[in-house]
């Protein structure tokens, strides 16, 4: 039923520490790394920024984005405090905690949605490798920054329009127009879905009428369509039934193989299965960042483990 | 997951529980019948009330379609003693009305024409403007512009037709003639211009409202994948909200086709089978007005004229009005 490829059964063998080992192996050095700077971040943020280092790149993945000393507002309300978090290119990074504590509201400070609203406010800098731009810069223009940064929402949201218009609608707004280059694109993109061979018989038909997990799927290739450098999922599986929320979760294990995901989840097992390093947030602080073996066998923090045990929210 | 699996027991235990309160009210529910029997005989009164505002409500709705059946039917009788003295093919295909002219002569063709015209002009008005402030007030405009703004739009819909006829005739044609010193002081153009702007708060007014029910996710998603704020508006909100749209422009059509005030006053009562708007023109419902004006005897034939005209005209609006249905219901969209 689950992934192999996942540790997605540890948490059974919870006193086992081989378990997490096996995921760790790969980043030996990260568990003293985040786990001093979970609050701070200075550590990370002083860290070199192309991973120069010889030992660093070998120990730690390399960087996609950096979160410092970030705040937001919603008008006078603080939604987000302080905020430091790296974000490693090519690994899945979960945002857990308890329904309003602003994992949405971080996710969306990446791809700047909040500027589509009156009365935001962005403070401190998320800054993107490779060159380094600050995504909540005010000199950053938030279409660039949603040109390279993608999304994926809670409740699938196709146009009402055919399956390809939907897909194409990326690389058509990026000047894309010749019939070949588009289909190209488009196969390739449903592909990277994992919904081209259900798909490419019908890619006239209004994608309103898939399934809710063939929606997503849409939704996921509208946004790998323009071959974005992080993808952003916003509670991806919410709305989906398990064998659904399955696919989803397989897709995006191997889309990290070619870009770097930040994911949002309501569901702690789902944070385990899917992802590398896992954010804990609690009404708009970030309490602990750690590899997410660690988050779930040997957290830092006291208010972490009450979560993920269930004690709270 | 162990803590979790931990965690369910104790709330299915619950549901037994529930299924035990589900048990106990139900001898209860079989002890109240007298005070519910009593509740009836309270409601007596108001139950006879009941009746009459439905019997009220049916009669309401059975005479708006005997109405509607009885407009139908007089048009038709007195069409068909119209279409006695003149023929079918005549009326359908003559290119000459002159009703009141010696020879008299029925071809409904050029009337058909001036009415196409000054609504193809009035609706591409009402279209290209209408449209562009629904979609800038629901998709640009602040909270408060829109909200001030709406009820002004809707108060402009409210202004009597003469008004806008005398608007057409003393304002629009000068300024036009400004342009076009050689411009006719009755012109098709002048009058289709007015009555784009007399629909414009309805096609606004209404196409807001469907762009406003079009579900935020679709612009999210939209601006999500780098859009503007244009280009969500017009690839992503206006198509998603067509068939609201639709309804706007049906509307839309209905009130060009029927107008009458500003046609009579500002397009020259003139029949000419041309689709220039440059030049004067008369509509159905000019001509009807025209008749019903004059001093003709009833049942003259072209006093009858005016009733096979009507028909045409109704004919018209279903057409269309058929059309939009029938685009709206392939187009249906649900999010
Ligand atoms: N548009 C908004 N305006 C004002 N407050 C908001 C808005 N959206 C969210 N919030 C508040 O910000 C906090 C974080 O919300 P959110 O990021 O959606 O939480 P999460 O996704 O973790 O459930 C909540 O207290 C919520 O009430
Ligand atoms: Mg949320």
């Amino acid at each position: 039923m689950v992934n192999a490829s996942t540790p997605a059964g540890s948490e059974s063998s919870r006193p086992a520490p081989s378990t997490p080992q096996q995921r760790l192996d790969t980043l030996p050095s990260m568990q003293q790394r985040t786990g001093s700077n979970a609050r701070g971040g200075h550590d990370s943020g002083g860290l070199p920024k192309g991973e120069g280092s010889a030992s660093d790149a070998s120990q730690l993945p390399a960087r996609k984005a950096l979160v410092q000393d970030l705040n937001f507002f919603y008008g006078s309300f603080q939604a987000l405090k302080n905020i430091n978090l790296p974000v490693y290119d090519k690994r899945i990074t979960a945002l857990i905690g308890p329904s309003g504590c602003g994992k949405s509201t971080l996710l969306r400070c990446f791809n700047r949605m909040h500027d589509l609203y009156r009365d935001s406010r962005y403070e401190g800098r998320i800054l993107l490798s490779p060159e380094g731009v600050n995504l909540i810069g005010p000199e950053m223009d938030p279409i660039a920054a949603r040109l390279r940064v993608g999304m994926v929402f809670q409740k699938p949201n196709p146009f009402p329009k055919s399956i390809f218009e939907n897909v194409a609608y990326g690389p058509r707004l990026r000047g894309m127009s010749k019939k070949s280059d588009l289909e190209a694109e488009v196969e390739k993109a449903l592909r990277g879905a994992a919904l081209w061979e259900e798909t490419k018989d019908r890619l006239q038909s209004n994608a309103m009428k898939l399934s809710g997990g063939q929606q997503q799927r849409v939704c996921i290739a509208r946004a790998l369509a323009t071959t974005p450098e992080v993808v952003l999922f916003d509670e991806p599986t919410s709305a989906l039934d398990p064998i659904a929320t399955q696919r989803i979760e397989e897709l995006m294990r191997e889309l990290c193989e070619r870009m770097t995901i930040v994911v949002v989840t309501h569901n702690m097992h789902q944070a385990s299965r899917v992802s590398h390093f896992t954010a804990f947030m609690y009404l708009g602080e970030l309490v602990e960042f750690n590899p997410t073996s660690k988050v779930f066998q040997n957290p830092d923090k006291k208010l972490t483990e009450d979560y993920i045990t269930g004690r709270f929210g | 997951m162990t803590q979790h699996s931990q965690g369910r027991q104790p709330s299915n235990d619950p549901s037994p529980a529930s299924t035990g309160d589900a048990g106990a009210t139900q001898p209860k529910s079989q002890s109240p019948p007298p005070a519910f029997a009593g509740r009836v005989a309270v409601s007596a009164g108001r139950r006879a009330f009941e009746r009459i505002v439905e019997s009220g409500m049916f009669l309401a709705a059975v005479s708006s379609v005997v109405l509607t059946v009885g407009i139908v039917a007089m048009l038709l009788w007195e069409s068909i003693g119209f279409f006695r003295e003149v023929s079918l093919g005549e009326f359908l295909t003559g290119t000459r009305w002159a009703p009141t002219f010696e020879p008299s002569s029925y071809g409904i063709l050029p009337l058909l024409c001036g009415t196409l015209l000054t609504s193809a002009v009035g609706l591409t008005v009402a279209g290209l403007v209408g449209t562009t402030l629904a979609v800038w007030l629901s998709e640009y405009a602040s909270y408060r512009v829109r909200e001030t703004l709406k009820p002004i739009l809707e108060l402009l819909a409210a202004v009597p037709t003469v008004v806008y006829g005398y608007f057409a005739l003393l304002f629009v044609t000068p300024l036009l003639q400004l342009v076009m010193p050689n411009l006719p002081g009755s012109t098709a153009l002048s009058a289709g211009l007015v009555i784009g702007i007399m629909i414009v708060p309805y096609v606004a007014s209404l196409t807001e409202d469907a762009l406003r029910a079009v579900p935020n996710s679709l612009r999210e998603a939209s601006f999500a994948m780098g859009a503007t704020r244009f280009h969500t508006a017009w690839r992503v909100v206006l198509p998603a909200a067509f068939s609201g749209v639709t309804s706007a422009f049906v509307l839309a059509v209905s009130r060009a086709l029927g107008e009458t005030m500003i046609v009579a006053i500002a397009a020259g009562m003139q029949p000419r089978l041309t689709f220039n708007p440059l030049e004067p023109a008369q509509t159905i419902t000019a001509f009807i007005v025209q008749i019903t004006g004059g001093d003709l005897p009833r049942g003259s034939t072209p006093y009858r004229a005016i009733f096979a005209a009507g028909l045409m005209l109704l004919m018209l609006t279903l057409v269309f009005n058929i059309l939009g249905h029938w685009l709206r219901k392939k187009y249906r969209e649900a999010y």
